[in-house]
């Protein structure tokens, strides 16, 4: 058909940026049979009832952090759906896109500034409890983090598929007559029920892999999930046998929750965002308003808390010294240099695979359903949210073990890993953007002859700026903040600031990891807040 | 005046999803026909096919004489309108018709003139750095007309290009196009669901059903009680 040598490319690139992705998790497999293979008892052996116990609580907690997390987002959700035009509604939905781009490290010293044993809140509960409060470590700590991330989270998407009621339905409701409760049963619960297996599969997912809010607020064996265990085997017990029964377990774990939610038909990477029309505004009963108005209240105290907590505790620090200190300032240079590599590799990576898939869409007849190689291209990425980082760095890290390379190879796996982390992410981003442009342009730029560069010059990039901007600011961010790999990898020659920031509350030194905390946490948002400036520039 | 290419389908087939499509037909150049038929008959197919955006499973496609069925779109004597998506939408208008002239935007002396005058010559004098979004429904499909004629290729495709304008102005923009066809004589294909678009400015009609062309007439005869009687039925007399 048209310009077949550009389509080719494409094509070519996608697969290209398929094998870096398959190298990166395939030699992360292939140190686990290695190592399998070399002291297989040592792995047989080391499934033994602790190891169970763990995989229960990995699985338990991300039940509970679900279950906590999705059911009140739906109602949240409906009533930001429902109170269309408040002042103030647009910050708070703002508000709540800001733990996505928080660092997990920096929320887990929020919820500890807010309710540790010396926290904001602790003399308050100490007194209504009866006796010193001994803080929020363990499972109530994990749920109260993973419900910070994921509540908000959930109740945009949540928002997000409300907003898909065609408008004409909600007309139609308000001249039927409709209450709160016949309209959330014939028009929202219909789009939100939709919506969720996906949201909650999601957020499932984020939960069952979350290994910082765990090793930090986690306490102890009794609260420890698979991630961080096997973070312990290799670096604290130096057993890779059982870091092997353990990440095979996490594997088969998240592959079978997957696998699960695949057949009830989630959409792991998330689809296009909708355009949507002006709301129609719904009339709402003084009882309902009130208790619409009291749920986003409540969900935002409990979203701004933690982090009116961190800026708190982090302004408590000495500062000063802290800007002062060599150390500092040479984390946050390799953080800013290892995420902008991380960022690029990432976008590259991810616009690589969307091309690709899209070519491959438009080339092939209508009708005729999708070759495994288009299918590799569509769902291949999102395939490494069953392998998550510390998995793939466990398998590097036990591959290079017999080298003596390991903390040399350091800044080369925190930029892998983080790269083929975000793309599942990076992708949502630029795809939707990529494929409409694609529809919209594909005929014409055949008809007028316009390929090659420029293409790129005068029709890709312009339109792709944008996500492709959102999506650099978001990798990078992940990046920043990512403590799996650097855990693992991290060592005196090579600190992020995640890991000095561990370091300093590991060394008890709470007033300097608050502060640390408090510098991620700002360069995290400014991140997102100029890239989302920069890309809205020239739309 | 410049003229048309005469445009001939032999034997294309061609098979989108279960409907297998057969053409089989030829217009005299620097006419103007009316493609009609019932939705789903193949109307728009027939064009992609001639504009090179469908490649046939058997057959040959002649424009002018010259066998083109193995071309690029871009490398075939056509320009095609759209209902929609004409213009890229974060290009001006000046840019948007531009491209017609070369695709890399570098544009000459000559050609930036050529553009401008075309601008003119649709009636968007002034509106040269104006952005798709700031213009209305008909302005966009006049630049692109506009783009058009700066392409002066002899066959001109439109899939239903004044389907989401009001009378009144699918009125001017008819009364346009017979006046860039009096100029540049281009062989006109436009589809469309209106007769009184066919009896404005076609001299031919091209009636599709079900995947194949059943008649090709002038259009007098078509409307006329002699017509075919297919044809009659669709447009319900």
């Amino acid at each position: 058909m048209n310009a077949p040598r550009a389509t080719d490319r494409r094509v070519l690139a996608g697969i290209l940026a398929l094998g870096v992705v398959a190298i990166l998790v395939g030699g992360a497999f292939a140190g686990l049979a290695v190592e399998a293979a070399r002291d297989w008892s040592g792995a047989v052996s080391a499934f033994d009832p602790y190891l169970m116990r763990v995989a229960r609580f990995t699985l338990w907690q991300a039940v509970l952090s679900t279950l906590l997390a999705v059911v009140p987002a739906l109602f949240v959700a409906r009533a930001l759906a429902r109170q269309a035009h408040f002042p103030g509604r647009a910050l708070i939905l703002r508000l709540f896109a800001l733990p996505l781009a928080l660092p997990a490290i920096v929320v887990a010293l929020g919820v500890l500034a807010l309710l540790g044993r010396a926290g904001i809140f602790a003399d308050f509960l100490s007194a209504i409890g009866g006796g010193r409060w001994q803080g929020i470590y363990g499972l109530s700590g994990i749920l109260v983090a993973h419900v910070f991330f994921n509540l908000p989270l959930a109740a945009r998407l949540f928002l997000l598929a409300l907003e898909t009621v065609p408008a004409d339905q909600l007309r139609l409701a308000g001249q039927l007559g409709m209450g709160a409760r016949s309209s959330f049963r014939f028009v929202e619960w219909p789009v939100l029920r939709a919506a969720l297996p996906g949201v909650a599969g999601l957020v499932f997912m984020l939960c069952i892999t979350s290994f910082t809010i765990v090793l930090t607020l986690g306490g102890g064996p009794r609260a420890t999930t698979l991630e961080v265990a096997i973070y312990q085997a290799l670096r604290f017990d130096f057993d890779p046998a059982r870091a092997v029964a353990l990440t095979v377990l996490q594997i088969v774990l998240t592959a079978v929750v997957v696998i699960l939610l695949m057949r009830v038909g989630a959409n792991m990477s998330g689809d296009a965002n909708l355009q949507v029309a002006a709301r129609v505004p719904v009339s709402t009963s003084g009882t309902e308003k009130a208790f619409n108005f009291l749920l986003i209240a409540a969900a935002l105290a409990f979203v701004a808390g933690p982090m009116a907590a961190t800026v708190i505790a982090g302004l408590g620090a000495d500062l000063a010294r802290l800007a002062a200190d060599p150390a500092v300032h040479q984390a946050i240079l390799t953080s800013l240099v290892l995420a902008a590599l991380s960022a690029f590799l990432c976008v590259a990576l991810s616009t690589a695979l969307v091309m690709a898939r899209r070519a491959m869409e438009l080339k092939r007849p209508a009708g005729k359903t999708p070759g495994i190689v288009e299918k590799a291209l569509d769902t291949g990425a999102s395939f490494v949210l069953v392998v998550p980082p510390i998995v793939v760095g466990a398998g590097w890290f036990i591959l290079l073990r017999q080298t003596g390379q390991v903390f040399a190879i350091a800044p080369v796996m925190v930029v892998a890993v983080n790269a083929v982390m975000a793309m599942p992410f990076a992708i949502r981003a630029i795809r939707p953007a990529h494929d409409a442009a694609s529809a919209r342009h594909e005929k014409l730029c055949a008809a007028l002859g316009i390929s090659g560069l420029a293409r790129l010059r005068l029709v890709d990039w312009p339109t792709l700026r944008r996500p492709l901007g959102t999506a650099t600011a978001f990798a990078m961010a992940l990046s920043l903040g990512d403590l799996g790999v650097i855990a693992l990898f991290g060592s005196d020659a090579v600190q992020t600031l995640p890991y000095l920031l561990l370091a300093r509350m590991g060394a008890y030194r709470t007033a300097d990891a608050a502060g640390l905390a408090l510098f991620l946490g700002i360069l995290c948002l400014v991140l997102m807040l100029v890239a989302d400036r920069t890309g809205k520039a020239r739309g | 005046m410049r003229s048309g290419a005469a445009i001939g389908l032999e034997s294309v087939t061609f098979s989108y999803g279960e409907t297998p499509m057969r053409f089989d037909f030829a217009l005299p150049a620097s006419s103007i026909a009316a493609v009609m038929g019932p939705s789903g008959s193949g109307k728009s197919t027939l064009l992609n096919l001639i504009a090179g955006f469908e490649k046939p499973a058997s057959g040959r496609i002649r424009i002018g004489g010259e066998d083109v069925t193995e071309l690029a779109p871009a490398r075939r004597p056509v320009s095609m309108v759209f209902q929609e998506n004409n213009l890229f939408a974060h290009l001006d208008v000046f840019s948007n018709v531009g491209l017609g002239r070369s695709p890399s935007l570098a544009l000459s002396g000559d050609d930036r003139a050529d553009v401008t005058e075309a601008l003119a010559r649709v009636g968007l004098e002034g509106k040269e750095r104006r952005l798709p979004r700031e213009l209305s429904g008909g302005e966009r499909q006049r630049v692109a007309l506009a783009r058009v004629l700066v392409r002066k290729r002899p066959v001109l495709l439109l899939d239903e290009p004044f389907a989401s304008l009001g009378p009144a102005l699918r009125q001017e923009m008819l009364d346009l196009l017979r006046e860039l066809h009096a100029e540049q004589g281009m062989t006109v294909l436009m589809v469309t669901h209106h007769p009184e678009d066919a009896r404005a400015i076609a001299g031919k009609v091209v009636f599709l059903e079900d995947g194949t062309v059943t008649a090709v007439g002038d259009t007098p005869a078509f409307f006329s009680d002699a017509g075919p009687k297919s044809f009659r039925r669709y447009i319900g007399r």
